[in-house]
């Protein structure tokens, strides 16, 4: 009888899945440019709130300093790019491995010497804050001038990764979905169980066999990895490189703030999270502008964020789903059921 | 019968305080040993010496022949050797499932052979019909059972129990008793640390006392029972079981 349920949950959850998607390409062939723009913005903070989201939300280990690998990414391509024409897929793939070693050799230092939770956190500060020094003054990568990408020609080159606003909000789709499908792949994997155990537990995961000391590295790497290739992407729709706004605090803000408005270590969290929050700031800096109140869109960002952390502590999507749950909808329902329990 | 582990000199102080001062116990495979003592004797530090959370001053602990005190707790899992925790700790926010699963994952790395081991564990303690209950609607002795099945889904020779029985009332303490006596009767070592003498004395064949953090006696619980040293030192004079 389980089994049969379970198939019927399986069947329903793909099929949520794919709605979603369909109306987000269906966004990206129809809507206007600005609309464009703003959702592959809100596309790649998804990911990238995927791989952070990943990271804290199942691993259980706290980074406020994700610009570190969003950086390394967006420069692995950016330099590979503008500095010898190699194209920005061996950068993103440079940026992956270079990011997920960084990465792991912060993890290992770290846990090495028994520094861990919030002291972690603060090392990756620490190290976000060192590259985005080291790298405002390292004339090679442009320094505080930035590093610029050539304009687009016009036309969509895929072994170049270059295109026009619509190609890169399809890049961005298709990471987003990459994105979602891998953590729901991972987190059914013996490493979500493993992971999720680790976070809840660290030293009774221990005492059940889980070698947490690997499994924080390799969660660790991973999450940087993802982030780098966010990253990389991010640099190519920018079309530039600044260390401070690609390494600065501020990003790393930005890219947690999906997963925890939307909700932590659940699977679709980090693009409703997006979602909420991104085109709110947007459209709150708009109106800012046109009334002349400067800061309108900091502050209704902030009002909006404390709110939600006061009042939906776990986050907007387990919300929606109690409440879908509330009325008796079983087509949202199962999804956090799932989530939450067993497949 | 063979020694399944064997406990050398054993000792631990923090600063200066001796926790556990020379201490030398065997475990027969297949037998329930418990270790006793009143509060603060070092009966948990003993237990944790050999579950690896904690490192010996002195001494050496060997399990099938190999020395394990300098091993962390996730090898000395992997090698056999499972263990409950005083304080029920299960994972918040994973089902009872869920839970009895991670175990599993220190030999398989399939989810459905680690679901079915988990049941398994589960059915064993008495928890399979709770299996997709959240951990926080279990009642104190269904937690206490979680722990086992849990450390059950390891596939441990030897079980290491803290306390299993603290804070039950008789009733419940009887329903685990007969889960022990089964796990054992199926081949499981088991070593618990026990306050609750009416227990022991029903379940362990060996019965170990600790005082002060040195031992003071090794026996059959009957044998025990009777020794002068342990009647002043922990059970009071006119003890009757």
């Amino acid at each position: 009888m389980q089994k049969k349920f379970d198939r019927g949950v399986e069947r329903t959850r793909w099929l949520a899945g794919i709605t979603v998607f369909a109306v987000l390409g269906l966004v990206g062939l129809l809507a206007n440019p600005y609309v464009i723009s703003l959702m592959t913005i809100v596309l790649l903070f998804t990911f990238l709130g995927q791989s952070w989201n990943l990271m804290l939300g199942i691993g259980g280990q706290l980074s406020i300093g994700h610009a570190l690998f969003v950086g390394l990414g967006a420069y692995s391509v950016g330099v590979l790019y503008v500095r010898y024409g190699i194209s920005p897929w061996v950068g993103l793939l440079t940026g992956m491995i270079l990011a997920g070693s960084v990465g792991a050799s912060i993890a290992w230092l770290s846990f090495r010497f028994e520094v861990r939770g919030i002291y972690f956190a603060l090392l990756t500060i620490a190290a976000a804050e060192f590259a985005r020094i080291m790298f405002s003054g390292w004339e090679f990568v442009g320094a505080m001038q930035g590093l610029f990408f050539p304009a687009p020609s016009g036309g969509i080159e895929i072994s170049m990764l270059r295109g026009d606003a619509r190609f890169y909000y399809f890049v961005a789709l298709a990471l987003a979905a990459l994105g979602i499908i891998g953590t729901e792949f991972i987190s059914r994997s013996y490493l979500g169980y493993v992971w999720r155990a680790m976070r809840d537990d660290e030293s009774a995961a221990r005492a059940l066999g889980v070698r947490t000391f690997q499994h924080k590295i390799l969660v660790i790497s991973l999450s940087a990895a993802m982030a780098a290739a966010g990253g990389g992407v991010l640099a190519l729709v920018q079309g530039s490189i600044f260390p401070d706004s690609i390494m600065g605090m501020g990003l790393s803000v930005d890219v947690l703030i999906g997963p925890v408005v939307g909700g932590l270590g659940t699977t679709f969290g980090p693009l409703v999270g997006s979602l909420a929050a991104i085109p709110l700031n947007h459209l709150m800096s708009a109106l800012g502008d046109s009334l002349r109140i400067p800061g309108l869109n900091n502050i209704t960002y902030g009002v909006v964020l404390i709110s939600v952390v006061w009042f939906l502590p776990d986050g907007i999507w387990p919300a929606i789903v109690r409440l879908c749950k509330a009325i008796q909808a079983p087509p949202t329902a199962w999804l956090w059921h799932s989530r939450k329990v067993e497949e | 019968m063979t020694t399944l582990l064997e406990v050398e000199n054993l000792s631990r102080s923090f600063g200066g305080l001796v926790a556990v001062k020379d201490v030398s116990f065997s475990l027969r495979a297949g037998r329930i040993t418990a270790l006793i003592g009143p509060n603060g004797a070092g009966k948990t530090t003993c237990f944790n010496l050999v579950a690896g959370a904690l490192k010996p001053t002195s001494g050496r602990v060997l399990f099938e022949g190999r020395q394990i005190d300098n091993s962390p707790p996730e090898t000395v899992c992997r090698m056999g050797i499972a263990r409950t925790f005083q304080i029920v700790r299960p994972m918040r926010e994973m089902s009872v499932l869920e839970n009895a699963m991670i175990g599993a994952f220190s030999w398989t790395r399939n989810v459905s052979e680690a679901r079915s081991k988990a049941y398994e564990s589960l059915e064993s303690v008495g928890l399979a019909a709770k299996a997709h209950a959240r951990t926080d609607q279990l009642t104190l002795p269904d937690r206490k059972m979680l722990e086992t099945a849990k450390a059950l889904s390891t596939r441990p020779k030897l079980l290491l129990l803290d306390e299993v029985m603290a804070g039950l009332r008789p009733t419940e303490a009887a329903g685990i008793v007969g889960v022990l006596q089964k796990l054992a009767e199926g081949g499981l070592t088991i070593l618990l640390v026990e306050h609750v003498m009416r227990i022991v004395m029903e379940v362990a064949s060996r019965v170990v006392v600790l005082h002060h953090g040195a031992k003071i006696a090794e026996g059959p619980p009957g044998e025990v029972v009777a020794d002068p040293k342990v009647l002043e030192s922990y059970l009071g004079a006119g003890f009757h079981v």
